[in-house]
């Protein structure tokens, strides 16, 4: 009972303060934001909130996560979805709703015991609520990191068309499994697709190789080769060079070339194309 | 119960395609007919297509290196052509890498490689032609870690 006659005096403090505590709120939150969002939007946005807030109210429960506060959490997860594609800090979209309390603040000076009660509840309740905005925001935040990863996976593996017969993989970046799989399957789908039977790994944008990078790499040539196409490596720097001896990493027959020009000449002889130069322009032997 | 595989023989060359993804029954019916194929026709190559094998387990996988070997000895090059990318990333997954055994991308360019056997072996020279691809993790290329 005690519970229930709470949520009434909060009610009738809420629904007494109403228009004068409506602006004090969107004032403070619009204020936060810096204008970056327009005072009607806003506006809008915590009137949705106000209301239901009222109606989760009035259903006298005080349980953030209880069936009542149901729309309240559908909106205020809208609320930051919004906030965290937008760019807003944490704290920004926090205040959304740790702003009411400070706008019900006026009433508290000459309220009564009752209303002193009434604040402590919605107190505790906006602090749940306001976790519960931060708990929205971080996952959005992570879903979009996740996406981004994804995308950049697919970005950093291209894979083109050198000369007719002949393709090149040009590594870009950090070689670990996940990508390892994606450039694996892309590069034997593309041998598949144009007919190749040469293909160029560059790994000239590789930071680093460890044994895991090589083991990585040995993998892709072997299961080229199981398609019927030759694999060659290029672009090994000098310090790359020493660190694959150093660690003891055999590459075995698999051609390794410094350059991607030499690797494509390599290709393209063992592919059965022979250059040849004309007189005066003597690049190509 | 199995669908027996076809062996037919074009000139020389006998042709295996597998359209279906094979039991272990039936594969090694295949590896005791094509055996006694190889002899009767007395082909000089052998073509394996798998264009249409989507899944391969371990057993296939040394099917393959196991047919490869057995034509060998009866004076016949085996070609593994068509191989799926999602098949060969299974194979080297599992570490049957198929060493020894000759793979081309299309069914075409597998029979042109036996063709290239053919007449160097006529020439009697045996460098390594272009073109052909033998499978397996190069020799040595263990990594000590």
């Amino acid at each position: 009972m005690a519970a229930a006659s709470g949520t009434e005096s909060l009610v009738t403090l809420l629904s007494r303060a109403g228009e004068d505590l409506a602006a004090g709120w969107v004032d403070r939150v619009s204020s936060s934001l810096g204008g970056r969002v327009s005072k009607a939007e806003v506006e809008s946005e915590l009137r949705e909130l106000y209301t239901a807030l009222l109606a989760a109210l009035r259903q006298e429960s005080v349980d953030v996560y209880g069936e009542a506060f149901g729309e309240l959490r559908a909106l205020l997860t809208e609320l930051s979805r919004s906030r965290a594609r937008q760019g807003f800090s944490p704290t920004e979209t926090a205040l959304s709703v740790f702003s009411l309390k400070q706008a019900l603040e006026p009433v508290l000076s000459d309220g009564n015991e009752d209303d002193v009660r009434a604040y402590l509840q919605l107190s505790s309740l906006l602090d749940g609520l306001g976790l519960f905005t931060i708990e929205a925001y971080t996952r959005t935040r992570e879903e979009l990191i996740a996406a981004q990863a994804e995308q950049l996976l697919e970005l950093s593996t291209p894979v083109v068309k050198l000369w007719d017969g002949v393709i090149g993989v040009p590594l870009v970046g950090t070689l670990d499994s996940a990508r390892t799989m994606v450039v694996m399957e892309k590069m034997l789908q593309s041998l598949l697709d144009t007919g190749s039977e040469q293909a160029i790994i560059d790994i000239t944008g590789v930071p680093a190789v460890d044994t895991e990078v090589a083991q990585h790499l040995l993998k892709t040539v072997v299961a080229a080769r199981l398609m019927g196409a030759e694999c060659t490596i290029s672009g090994i720097r000098p310090q790359i060079a020493q660190t694959i001896v150093a660690l003891g990493i055999d590459f075995g027959d698999i051609a390794t070339k410094a350059t991607l020009a030499d690797a494509l000449r390599h290709a393209l002889r063992r592919a059965g194309t022979t250059l040849s130069t004309t007189s005066g322009t003597g690049v190509a032997r | 119960m199995s669908e027996q595989v076809p062996i037919l023989q074009i000139g020389q060359v006998l042709l295996v395609s597998i359209q279906t993804d094979l039991d272990d029954h039936a594969v090694m019916r295949l590896q005791d007919e094509l055996a006694s194929r190889v002899v009767e026709s007395m082909a000089d190559g052998v073509v394996i297509d798998i264009t249409a094998v989507e899944i391969v387990d371990s057993f296939v996988g040394r099917m393959l290196a196991t047919i490869a070997t057995i034509s060998r000895l009866l004076d016949a090059d085996t070609v593994v052509v068509g191989m799926r990318p999602a098949v060969a990333i299974t194979l080297v997954e599992l570490g049957l890498s198929l060493g020894g055994v000759t793979t081309a991308l299309t069914l075409d360019k597998g029979l042109r490689v036996l063709e290239r056997r053919r007449l160097e072996a006529a020439a009697g020279d045996g460098d390594a032609e272009p073109g052909a691809v033998e499978a397996g993790f190069p020799p040595g290329g263990a990594i000590d870690s």
